[in-house]
C-alpha cells in the first residue's frame, strides 16, 4: 500500500528533457519569422544529448526498482533502451534533414518535435512499469509516428499515414482492453504486481490468458509480426525514407522491449501458456516476411518485408523465457538498428531526391555509378542476411542458440531456412548493383556528409559482427529484470 | 611471433585487404603486385607451420586458444593436425598461382583481389578452426567472396551459377547451424558450460543418446555433402566451375570443395563415430554412384570445363568413399586424394583457361589440332590430364589405389566400381584430350601463341607437384598417418587390425622400393 507517492524526477528526466526540447522546437516553429532547418536540428540534437547525459547516472541508480508510485522502473534495462532509441533518433533527425533540405518539399519543422515526442513515447514505454504507462507511452509515439508519415504531403505518404492511423487506433484498442482484462485478472495494472499476483495464484490464470491475447495483439502490431504485419509494407513504401529509416528501427526497439518487460515480468508465471504463442507468430512471421519479399519488386517494400522476417527472429530468441533469451533479442535489436538504419539511409540516398528511384531497378550498376553506397548497402544487406563477420550473424546465432537452449530446435530449423530463402532477395539486390548494367540515367545524391553519418552504423555492424563483447557485457547486465 | 604462427597464417592475407582498401589510387599492376606479393608471403609463412609440424604427434599441434566472446562461450581456437596441414598448404599454394593466372582481368581488378584475398582467410580460417562456431564463422564467409568472383567475373550465366552456388551451400549450412547450437546447449549440461570447443564436444555428443547424434551426423553432414559435393547435392557445381573465371574454378576445385570433406573428417567422425558408421554404407554408396555418374556425365560433355567440373564429382567420389571405408588405406588414401585432386584439377583448370583465352571456346567440337599450334601448352595439358587419370607415378594414382584397396577390404563391389571409374577417367580424358589436340584444325586456331613466361610461371610449380608427390607420396603420408590411425582408433578400432591387407605406410614403403 503506497500512502504517499515519493515523487523521484531522475529516472524520468530523460523524457522530461525530450519533451521540454520539443515544445521548445514547437514554438520556435511557430513564433520565429523563419525557422531555420539547422537550428531545428542543433536544438533536437541537444535535447537526445541532454537525455542521454540524463540517463548515464541511472546505470548506478540505487533508489527503488520503480518511481513515480510504481510508474516507471528504474533499471538497467530501460537504460539501455533509451541509449540505443536515442542514438536512432539522432541518426533519423540526420537523414530526416538530409532528405528535406534536397527533395524541394517545403520546410517542414515539425518533423522535429514529432520524432522527440515519438522517441519520448518509445523510451517511456521500455520504462513504463505499468500497463497504463505503457499505453500511454504507446499512444504518444504512435500519434506522432502517424503525423510523421504524412509529413510531406505526398498522395502516397496520406495515405500510408491514414491507414497507419486506422490500424493503429485498431491495436492500441485492443492493447487498452488487454490492460483492462489484466486489471480484471488481478486487480492491477502494475507490471509486478501482475506478475506477484499471478505467481500467487491469486489472479484468475484464465482472464490473464484474455489479457495476454488482447495485449499480444496490440504489440504485435506494432513489431510488425505476422499475423499483424498488413499495414507495414504500404506505411513503409509511402513513408518519407528517412521516416521509414527511424520508424523501423525505433519502434521496433521500443515495442519489442516492452513486450519483453510484459512477457518476462508480467506473465512470467504463464510462461508454459504464452511460449507456443511467441513460438507460432515468430514462425509465421519467419515464413511470410522471407517469402513475401522475394516477390517485391520495390525496394522499401521488400525491406519492409524483412523487417517482419526480422520480428520474428527476435520472436524467436523470446521464446526462451530466460536471461538468455532477453539478451539475444536485445543484442538483435542492436544489430537490427544499424542495419536497418543503414540500408535506408542508401535507399534514402539512391533516391536522390524524394521517394524517386525506389524500382530495385535502379539498383542496377550502382557499383560502378556510387562504389561506396553500393559497398554500403551490400554491407549492410549481408547483415540482415546474416553472413559473418557481421553483426546480423552474431544476432542470429544468439536468437536461434536462446531457442535451442529452451528446446525450441524446430523454430530454429524454420529460422534457417527461411534465412535461405531471405539471403536469395538481399543477393538479388547485390546482383543488380555488382554484376548487371546501370539502366537509364540515374542520379544519386551525391553529397559527402549523410555518406560519413552511414559509415557510422557500418563501422557498428562490423564491429559488433567481429567484437560482440562490446557490447554483449552491457547487454548482459541490463537484460535482468527486477521485480 | 612462432606462438601464433596460424594466426598470421590465417589473416595475413587480410593485410594485403588493408592496403588495398586503403589504396583507392593504385594502378591495376600494383594492386596485382600487392595481392600477388600477400599471396606469397602467405604461402612462405605456410611453409614455417610444415616446418614445425610435429609428424610424430597425431593430436592437435600448434593450437592457439584465447576468449573472444566470454558471455556466448565463443573461443578463438585454431590448431593443426596432419589433415588440414595439407589442406592449408594446397590453399597457400594455389592462391599465388590463381593470382597469377588472373593477370588478364581487367575489369575492376581492386574487388577481383579483394575477394580473392578475403577468400583466403576465409578458407585457411576454415581450416584451422577448432572451435565449432569460428569453424562456421569461416565456412559462411568463404561464400560473398566466391560468390562476387563466380558472379562479378564468370561467363554467360554467372549470376544463375553464383546464386545457385550460394543458395545451395547456405541451405546445407543452415542445418549445420542448427546442429552446432544444439550441440552447445547440450554442452551446458555435461561440462558445466556451453562451448563450440571441438575437443569438449567429442565427449559431450558421445554422451548423447543414439537417435540424437544421428540426426546431428545428418544435420552436419548434409553441409559438407553440398561443399564436397556428393551425389545428389552436386547440381550447383557444375554451374559454378563452368562460369567462374579460370581462378575461381581453380580455387573452388582445389581448395572450396575439400572444405567439405575436411569437415566430415574432422566433424563427422570426431563427434558422431556411432553414427558415422552406422551411415558409412549409405554414404558409401552414394559416393559410389557419384563416382560413377560423375565419369558417366563426363563422358559426354562437349564443353571442356564442364567435363572437368564432372571429373571433380567423380573424383571427391573416392575421397569420401575412401574416409567412410574406415580403414587406414581408404582414410589416408581419402585424405591423399584430397591433396591431389586439388593439385591435377587445379592444374587441368589453370590449362582450359589459358586455352580459353587463346581460342575462346570451351567447346570441344571447335578445337582440335591444337598439338601442332602449341605444342608446349597442349603437353602440360596432357601431363595433367595422364596425372588426374592416375597413370603410376603420377599423384593421382597413389590415392586411388589406396582408396580402392581400402574399400575393397570393407565392400568389394565399392572398390570393384570405383575402379571402373578409374578406366572411365582415362577414356573421357584423354579422349577429350585428343579431340583437343588432335585431329584437323580450325583456321582461326591456325595462329595462336605457345605459353608465356607469365604461364610457365603458373604452371612450373604445380606440374613439378604432381610428379613429386606420385613419386614420393611418403612425404605427405608421413604427415597424414598418425592422424588417420587416431581418426580410425576413434571411429572404428576394430577395423584398423582385422583387415589382414597392410597399412598405407607398407604399402608404400614397398612401391618406393626401386
Amino acid at each position: 500500500m503506497i500512502a504517499t507517492p515519493k515523487l523521484e524526477f531522475a529516472p524520468i528526466l530523460p523524457e522530461l528533457f525530450l519533451c521540454g526540447v520539443a515544445i521548445i522546437g514547437l514554438l520556435y516553429e511557430a513564433l520565429a519569422p523563419r525557422a531555420e532547418r539547422l537550428w531545428h536540428l542543433a536544438l533536437a540534437l541537444a535535447g537526445l544529448v541532454a537525455a542521454a547525459l540524463a540517463t548515464f547516472p541511472l546505470w548506478h541508480w540505487q533508489g527503488d526498482p520503480t518511481v513515480m508510485a510504481g510508474m516507471v522502473a528504474a533499471d538497467r534495462f530501460s537504460v539501455v533502451s533509451r541509449l540505443v532509441l536515442l542514438a536512432i533518433a539522432a541518426m533519423g533527425l540526420l537523414l530526416g534533414t538530409h532528405y528535406f533540405a534536397r527533395s524541394g518539399d517545403e520546410p517542414r519543422g515539425e518533423l522535429y518535435p514529432l520524432v522527440l515526442f515519438a522517441t519520448a513515447g518509445m523510451t517511456l514505454i521500455t520504462a513504463a512499469a505499468d500497463l497504463i504507462l505503457m499505453f500511454l507511452a504507446l499512444e504518444i509515439l504512435s500519434l506522432a509516428l502517424y503525423v510523421l508519415t504524412g509529413i510531406t504531403g505526398r498522395p502516397a505518404s496520406n495515405e500510408a499515414a491514414m491507414k497507419y492511423f486506422l490500424l493503429g487506433a485498431f491495436s492500441s484498442a485492443f492493447f487498452l482492453f488487454g490492460v483492462a482484462w489484466a486489471y480484471g485478472a488481478t486487480a492491477t495494472t502494475s507490471i509486478t504486481a501482475v506478475a506477484n499476483a499471478l505467481a500467487g495464484q491469486t489472479g484468475s490464470q484464465a482472464l490473464a490468458l484474455m489479457a495476454f491475447a488482447f495485449l499480444v495483439i496490440g504489440f504485435g502490431f506494432k513489431v510488425a509480426a505476422v499475423p499483424f504485419h498488413m499495414w507495414t509494407p504500404d506505411v513503409y513504401q509511402g513513408a518519407p525514407t528517412p521516416v521509414t529509416a527511424f520508424m523501423s528501427a525505433a519502434t521496433k526497439v521500443a515495442a519489442f522491449l516492452a513486450l519483453i518487460r510484459v512477457l518476462d515480468v508480467a506473465f512470467q508465471p504463464l510462461t508454459w501458456d504464452w511460449t507456443p504463442v511467441v513460438w507460432v507468430l515468430a514462425a509465421l512471421s519467419v515464413i511470410v516476411g522471407s517469402v513475401l519479399a522475394i516477390a517485391q519488386s520495390d525496394i522499401k517494400r521488400m525491406l519492409a518485408y524483412s523487417s517482419i522476417a526480422h520480428a520474428g527472429f527476435i520472436l524467436t530468441g523470446l521464446t526462451a523465457a530466460d536471461q538468455t533469451g532477453i539478451r539475444s533479442a536485445m543484442f538483435y535489436l542492436v544489430a537490427y538498428s544499424l542495419m536497418t538504419l543503414g540500408a535506408f539511409g542508401v535507399v534514402m540516398l539512391v533516391s536522390a531526391r524524394g521517394e524517386e528511384q525506389t524500382a530495385l531497378t535502379s539498383y542496377a550498376g550502382l557499383a560502378k555509378r556510387s562504389p561506396l553506397l553500393a559497398g554500403l548497402m551490400t554491407l549492410f544487406l549481408l547483415s540482415l542476411a546474416g553472413i559473418p563477420p557481421t553483426a546480423g550473424f552474431v544476432a542470429k546465432v544468439g536468437v536461434f542458440s536462446a531457442a535451442i537452449g529452451a528446446g525450441h530446435w524446430p523454430l530454429a530449423v524454420i529460422g534457417v531456412i527461411s534465412s535461405v530463402a531471405a539471403a536469395f532477395f538481399y543477393l538479388r539486390v547485390i546482383v543488380l548493383m555488382y554484376m548487371q548494367e546501370p539502366q537509364g540515367t540515374h542520379d544519386e545524391d551525391r553529397s559527402v556528409l549523410p555518406r560519413v553519418a552511414l559509415a557510422i552504423p557500418a563501422i557498428l555492424t562490423l564491429a559488433f559482427g567481429i567484437f560482440p563483447s562490446l557490447i554483449l557485457g552491457i547487454l548482459e547486465r541490463a537484460s535482468i529484470l527486477r521485480w | 611471433m612462432t606462438d601464433h604462427l596460424l594466426t598470421i597464417v590465417t589473416f595475413l592475407p587480410l593485410i594485403g585487404v588493408v592496403v588495398l582498401l586503403a589504396w583507392r589510387a593504385a594502378p591495376d599492376n600494383t594492386v596485382r603486385a600487392v595481392a600477388m606479393l600477400t599471396a606469397v608471403a602467405t604461402f612462405i609463412v605456410s611453409l614455417a607451420v610444415l616446418g614445425r609440424f610435429d609428424r610424430a604427434d597425431a593430436g592437435f599441434q600448434m593450437v592457439e586458444q584465447a576468449t573472444w566472446v566470454k558471455t556466448a562461450g565463443l573461443q578463438y581456437l585454431v590448431g593443426v593436425d596432419g589433415v588440414s596441414l595439407w589442406m592449408i598448404l594446397l590453399t597457400t599454394f594455389l592462391m599465388p598461382l590463381a593470382v597469377l593466372a588472373s593477370w588478364k582481368v581487367e575489369r575492376n581488378v581492386r574487388l577481383y583481389m579483394l575477394a580473392m584475398l578475403v577468400l583466403e582467410t576465409a578458407v585457411i580460417g576454415s581450416f584451422v578452426a577448432l572451435d565449432l562456431l569460428l569453424f562456421f564463422v569461416f565456412f559462411e564467409a568463404i561464400l560473398v567472396p566466391m560468390y562476387l568472383i563466380i558472379g562479378g567475373w564468370g561467363g554467360e550465366r554467372r549470376v544463375y551459377a553464383a546464386i545457385k552456388f550460394f543458395l545451395y551451400t547456405m541451405a546445407g549450412s543452415a542445418f549445420l547451424l542448427i546442429a552446432i547450437l544444439f550441440l552447445f546447449a547440450k554442452a551446458s549440461g555435461p561440462i558445466g558450460h556451453g562451448t563450440f570447443d571441438v575437443r569438449e564436444l567429442t565427449s559431450v555428443a558421445s554422451a548423447l543418446p543414439v537417435t540424437t547424434a544421428r540426426w546431428l551426423f545428418l544435420a552436419f553432414f548434409v553441409a559438407f555433402a553440398v561443399k564436397v559435393p556428393l551425389f545428389p547435392l552436386h547440381t550447383w557445381l557444375a554451374d559454378a566451375h563452368t562460369e567462374a573465371p579460370t581462378a575461381g574454378s581453380v580455387l573452388l576445385a582445389g581448395v572450396l570443395l575439400k572444405v567439405g570433406a575436411y569437415g566430415m573428417i574432422r566433424f563427422n567422425l570426431l563427434l558422431f563415430p556411432e553414427a558415422s558408421k552406422h551411415f558409412a554404407t549409405f554414404v558409401s554408396i552414394l559416393a559410389v554412384i557419384g563416382i560413377v555418374y560423375g565419369a558417366v556425365v563426363a563422358l559426354i560433355q562437349t564443353d571442356i570445363k564442364r567435363l572437368v567440373a564432372y571429373s571433380s564429382v567423380s573424383h571427391l567420389g573416392f575421397v569420401v568413399l575412401g574416409i567412410f571405408a574406415f580403414t587406414s588405406q581408404g582414410v589416408t588414401g581419402g585424405i591423399l586424394q584430397m591433396v591431389n585432386h586439388g593439385l591435377s584439377t587445379g592444374a587441368l583448370f589453370l590449362l582450359v583457361g589459358m586455352v580459353y583465352e587463346r581460342t575462346h571456346t570451351r567447346d570441344l567440337s571447335k578445337m582440335g589440332g591444337l598439338a601442332t599450334v602449341m605444342p608446349w601448352l597442349t603437353g602440360a595439358f596432357l601431363f595433367a590430364v595422364v596425372a588426374s587419370v592416375g597413370v603410376p607415378g603420377l599423384n593421382n594414382f597413389v590415392g586411388e589405389f589406396l582408396v580402392i584397396v581400402g574399400s575393397f577390404a570393407v565392400n568389394r563391389w565399392f572398390g570393384v566400381l570405383a575402379a571402373v571409374a578409374v578406366v572411365l577417367a582415362a577414356i573421357y580424358l584423354l579422349w577429350s584430350y585428343q579431340r583437343m589436340a588432335y585431329g584437323p584444325m580450325h583456321e582461326e586456331h591456325a595462329i595462336l601463341p605457345d605459353v608465356s613466361l607469365r604461364e610457365v610461371l603458373v604452371l612450373a610449380p604445380i606440374l613439378s607437384l604432381l610428379l613429386l608427390f606420385g613419386v614420393f607420396p611418403k612425404l605427405l603420408t608421413d604427415r597424414i598417418d598418425p592422424t588417420t590411425s587416431a581418426v580410425i582408433a576413434h571411429v572404428a578400432p576394430t577395423h584398423v587390425t582385422d583387415l589382414g591387407v597392410p597399412g598405407s605406410a607398407v604399402i608404400l614403403a614397398q612401391r618406393s622400393k626401386p
